[in-house]
C-alpha cells in the first residue's frame, strides 16, 4: 500500500544540479528504513522553479523541499517520513518575510501563476500513460473524434487562441486553411525546433507531459484529414526526443495513435524527426524542408504550409505551447479558454524567466499579465541590489521593453506596439549593469551565425550591421552610423526572405529606439556607460588606495603597470591592453574602470 | 586513385563493422524518404564524425546525389566533418549564459585548452564548441561536457571541472 509519494523534479536545470544522485540517495534511505513499498519515487517534468532545484515534493502533503543535495536528502526519508517531522532546513524561506513556506501554494512564485498548458507538468510522471488519462488526458481525442472537423475548427476560432511560437496568427484559421486545402495526403507537423536563447518551455512541455502534445495532433489529424503527424524536435533536446519517443510507444499500446483509433476507424501516427542545430529551422517552411531531409533553407509565401508544405502536400504547422492548449479547449471549452487572457490574446503565455532575476524558471501567466507582476512579483526582483533596467523578449527576432512600461499589460500586440515582439516566451531580465549597444551586437551576432545564406539582404545586411556594431563597441563609430544602421535595418526588414532575416534588425532597431544615448555615447564621447564594451574602458589606479603590492604589476600580460614595492603603482594607457586582471587580481579596490 | 569503398572496408575489418551497424540501422528505417538527417545523426554516433567515406556510403545507400549529402552535412551545426576529441566541452553562449557572464567562462576556457570553437587540442583530449542555448538557462552559465551539463559555472570553476577529464 502506496502512503506517500515522493515528486522529483526532473527538468533540464534539476538535473543540472545533481537530481539524479539525489534520488539515488532517497531510493536507498527508503530502502535502509524498508518502506521502500509504502514510498513511491516518481520523477517529474520541470516545476518551474528552477532556481531552487533539485526539487522534492513529499504528497499527500505536498510539502516542498528545495535545494536538496546528497548530503541532506536523507533527511526527507529519516525525518519526514519515518518520524512525521518537516525538515524545516530544506523548506523555502521567503526572502522579505523570512517566512517558511511549506508548500508550493506559500510561494509568491507558484501562487501567481495560472498553470494551463505546464497543468501536468511536475505534477505527474511524463513516462506514465496511466497519470496523464487519470487527469482527464485522451478525454479530448474521444471527444474530438465525436465532433465532425469543422465543429472542432468553430471552437478553435471561437476560442481566440493564436500561435504561440512568436507571431501570434490565429490557430483556428491554420486549421481551417489546412482542412480546406485540396491535395492529399495531409501532414500534422509540430514545431519543436525551439532555438530562441532562453526560451525553454517546449522542452518542458515535451520532457514533462508529452502525451498532451500527441493528443492534440491527433485532434488536428482528424480535424484537417491527416494519417500522420512528425514531431520535429531540436538535437539539442535528447531527453525531450526520448521521452517523448516513449510516450508514442504507450500511445500506440493504449490504442490513441495507430489504426482505427478508438475504434472510430480514424487512423493517426507520428513520426520524430530530429533537428540538427539550424535556428532558420524555427521557419515553419524551413522546418518542412529539413524534415525532407534536406538543407533549411525557407521559401517564399505564399504558397503557404496548408496548401503546399511537406512534400507539397497541405500540411499544418504549430508550436508545442500551442499544441499543448489544444486538449483543454477541446475539453472545457472556447468560453472556458477565453475566461482568463486579455480580449485579443485570450488564455496564458509561458514565459521562461531567466537574466538577472532573482527566482528563475518557467511560468504560466494569463495574457495581460504586466512586466512588473512578472519581474517583481513572481521573480522576486532583480538580484545584488542592482536596478532594473531592461526586459528583452523575442530573442533575436525581438527587442526590449524598458522600466516605462512596466505596468503595460503584456500580449501580443501590446509589445508590437513598442517594436518588440512576444516571441516564443524568452524574457531575458537585464540589470543596470547591461550595455544596450553590447546586447544588440550579441543577438545580430547570432542572426549572423544563423542566417542560412539564401537572401542577400539577410546573409550580406546582418553581416554589415554587425560590422558597424563592432566597429562602435570598439570605439571606431563614426559621426552617421546610428543613420546608417537604421537605413540598412529596414532595408533588410523589407527585402528578406523569411521571418528569421525580417526580423534580424529588431534588436538593433528597438535599442536605438530607446537607448540612443548609449549608442551616442559609444560613437562620440567613446565611452560605454555600463563598463561593458572592453575598447572602451580605461583602468586607472587610485593612488589613495594603492598600497603598492605589486600584484597587478605581476599580473599584467603587456607590462603596462609600473611602481615600486609599497609606492602607488601607474598604468601605462598607451600601452595598456584592456584585459582587465589588475581588475581582477587587486585586493584592495585600488584599480579603477571607467 | 582512391580505392572505391568497398575495397577499403575489405582491408580494415575494424571500419566494416562500424558500416555494418549503419548499414542496419538503415535496413530498419521504415521509409528511406528523407531519411538523411537521421541515418547522419546515426552515423556520427558510430563513427564520431562524418568522413568522406560515409558521405560516400550514405549517398549509394539512400540514392542521392552526393552533393546533396554533403550540402546537408555543411548546412547543420551538428554534424562534424572533422574527428572529435575524447570530450567535447560545449560552452553555452545563449542569450541568459551571456547575460550571467558566459563569455567570460568560454574565454577562459579557450586560454586553458589553447583551442578556439570548432577545434580539437592535439592530445585528442578535448574539443570545443559553442551552444547557442540548452535549455537550461535558470542554471546559467552554462557548460556542457560530454553528456553532462554544469550550471552556475565561473572561470574558476570550469577549469577545476576540465581536469575531472582525462
Amino acid at each position: 500500500m502506496i502512503r506517500n509519494q515522493l515528486l522529483v523534479c526532473a527538468g533540464g536545470a534539476c538535473i543540472t544540479s545533481g537530481e539524479k544522485s539525489v534520488k539515488d540517495v532517497l531510493v536507498d534511505e527508503l530502502k535502509k528504513h524498508g518502506i521502500e513499498d509504502e514510498v513511491q519515487v516518481i520523477e517529474t517534468g520541470c516545476m518551474g522553479a528552477c532556481d531552487l532545484g533539485p526539487i522534492v515534493v513529499v504528497y499527500p502533503e505536498g510539502t516542498f523541499y528545495q535545494k536538496v543535495t546528497v548530503k541532506n536528502a536523507d533527511l526527507i526519508v529519516s525525518e519526514h517520513l519515518v518520524k512525521g517531522r518537516t525538515v524545516g532546513e530544506l523548506l523555502y524561506t521567503e526572502p522579505t518575510s523570512e517566512k517558511k513556506a511549506r508548500t508550493s501554494g506559500d510561494i509568491p512564485f507558484y501562487t501567481r501563476q495560472v498553470k494551463r498548458v505546464l497543468r501536468n507538468c511536475g505534477a505527474i510522471d511524463p513516462l506514465s500513460i496511466e497519470e496523464y488519462i487519470a487527469r482527464d488526458g485522451y478525454f479530448a481525442l474521444g471527444k474530438a473524434l465525436e465532433m465532425t472537423p469543422d465543429d472542432i475548427i468553430q471552437v478553435l476560432l471561437d476560442s481566440g487562441l493564436r500561435g504561440r511560437g512568436g507571431a501570434g496568427f490565429p490557430t483556428g484559421l491554420k486549421w481551417k486553411a489546412a482542412r480546406e486545402a485540396n491535395g492529399s495526403p495531409k501532414y500534422v507537423v509540430c514545431n519543436g525546433d525551439e532555438g530562441d536563447p532562453g526560451a525553454f518551455m517546449d522542452r518542458s512541455v515535451l520532457e514533462g507531459d508529452p502525451h498532451s502534445i500527441i493528443e492534440a495532433m491527433a485532434i488536428a489529424g482528424h480535424a484537417i484529414g491527416a494519417e500522420k503527424g512528425y514531431m520535429y524536435v531540436r538535437a539539442e533536446y535528447p531527453l525531450a526526443m526520448e521521452r517523448f519517443e516513449y510516450a508514442i510507444g504507450k500511445a500506440r499500446e493504449y490504442g490513441f495513435l495507430g489504426q482505427s483509433i478508438l475504434g472510430t476507424g480514424f487512423n493517426f501516427d507520428i513520426e520524430i524527426r530530429i533537428g540538427a542545430g539550424a535556428f532558420v529551422c524555427g521557419e515553419e517552411t524551413a522546418l518542412l524542408r529539413s524534415i525532407e531531409g534536406k538543407r533549411g533553407t525557407p521559401s517564399i509565401k505564399p504558397p503557404f504550409p496548408a496548401q503546399a508544405g511537406l512534400w507539397n502536400k497541405p500540411t499544418l504547422i504549430n508550436n508545442v505551447e500551442t499544441y499543448a492548449n489544444i486538449p483543454q479547449i477541446i475539453t472545457n471549452g472556447a468560453e472556458w479558454f477565453r475566461s482568463v487572457g486579455s480580449t485579443k490574446s485570450p488564455g496564458t503565455k509561458v514565459f521562461a524567466l531567466a537574466g538577472n532575476v532573482q527566482n528563475t524558471g518557467l511560468v504560466e501567466v494569463p495574457m495581460g499579465t504586466t512586466l512588473r507582476e512578472l519581474i517583481f512579483d513572481i521573480g522576486g526582483g532583480i538580484p545584488g541590489g542592482k536596478k532594473f533596467k531592461a526586459a528583452q523578449t523575442g530573442g533575436p527576432s525581438g527587442g526590449v521593453i524598458t522600466g516605462d512600461y512596466l505596468d503595460m499589460p503584456i500580449d501580443f500586440d501590446t509589445v508590437k506596439d513598442i517594436g518588440t515582439i512576444m516571441g516564443s516566451g524568452g524574457l531575458i531580465v537585464l540589470d543596470e549593469d547591461s550595455c544596450m549597444v553590447d546586447v544588440a551586437k550579441f543577438y545580430l551576432g547570432f542572426t549572423v551565425d544563423e542566417s542560412c545564406g539564401k537572401c542577400t539582404p539577410c546573409r550580406e545586411g546582418t553581416r554589415q550591421m554587425y560590422q558597424m556594431m563592432e566597429r562602435i563597441c570598439d570605439g571606431k563609430g563614426r559621426d552617421g552610423d546610428i543613420e546608417k544602421l537604421s537605413r540598412l535595418a529596414n532595408v533588410i526588414e523589407d527585402t528578406s526572405l523569411c521571418g528569421l532575416g525580417q526580423s534580424a534588425p529588431n534588436p538593433v532597431l528597438s535599442t536605438i529606439r530607446f537607448y540612443e544615448d548609449e549608442y551616442r555615447a559609444h560613437i562620440y564621447e567613446k565611452k560605454c556607460p555600463s563598463h561593458v564594451c572592453k575598447h572602451l574602458l580605461i583602468y586607472s589606479i587610485m593612488p589613495d588606495k594603492c598600497v603598492g603590492c605589486t600584484a597587478c604589476a605581476r599580473q599584467c600580460p603587456v607590462d603596462a603597470i609600473t611602481g615600486e614595492v609599497k609606492k602607488t603603482h601607474m598604468i601605462d594607457q598607451s600601452k595598456c591592453s584592456k584585459c582587465g586582471s589588475c581588475y581582477e587580481v587587486c585586493r584592495f579596490g585600488a584599480i579603477r574602470k571607467e | 586513385m582512391k580505392m572505391n569503398l568497398e575495397d577499403r572496408l575489405k582491408e580494415n575489418p575494424e571500419l566494416k563493422k562500424q558500416f555494418d551497424v549503419l548499414d542496419a540501422y538503415i535496413g530498419e528505417l521504415a521509409t528511406l524518404e528523407g531519411s538523411l538527417i537521421n541515418v547522419l545523426h546515426r552515423a556520427q554516433e558510430i563513427f564520431g564524425y562524418l568522413p568522406d567515406e560515409v558521405l560516400e556510403f550514405a549517398s549509394s545507400r539512400l540514392n542521392l546525389p552526393r552533393s546533396t549529402v554533403y550540402g546537408v552535412v555543411t548546412f547543420y551545426h551538428f554534424f562534424s566533418r572533422l574527428p572529435k576529441g575524447r570530450h567535447t566541452v560545449s560552452v553555452c553562449l545563449g542569450t541568459a549564459c551571456y547575460v550571467r557572464g558566459g563569455n567570460a567562462v568560454y574565454e577562459k576556457v579557450m586560454k586553458t585548452l589553447g583551442i578556439k570553437a570548432g577545434e580539437t587540442t592535439q592530445d585528442g583530449r578535448f574539443s570545443l564548441d559553442i551552444v547557442r542555448c540548452v535549455g537550461a538557462c535558470g542554471l546559467a552559465p552554462v557548460v556542457v561536457i560530454d553528456k553532462d551539463t554544469y550550471g552556475r559555472s565561473t572561470p574558476e570553476k570550469v577549469v577545476t571541472l576540465l581536469n575531472k577529464y582525462a
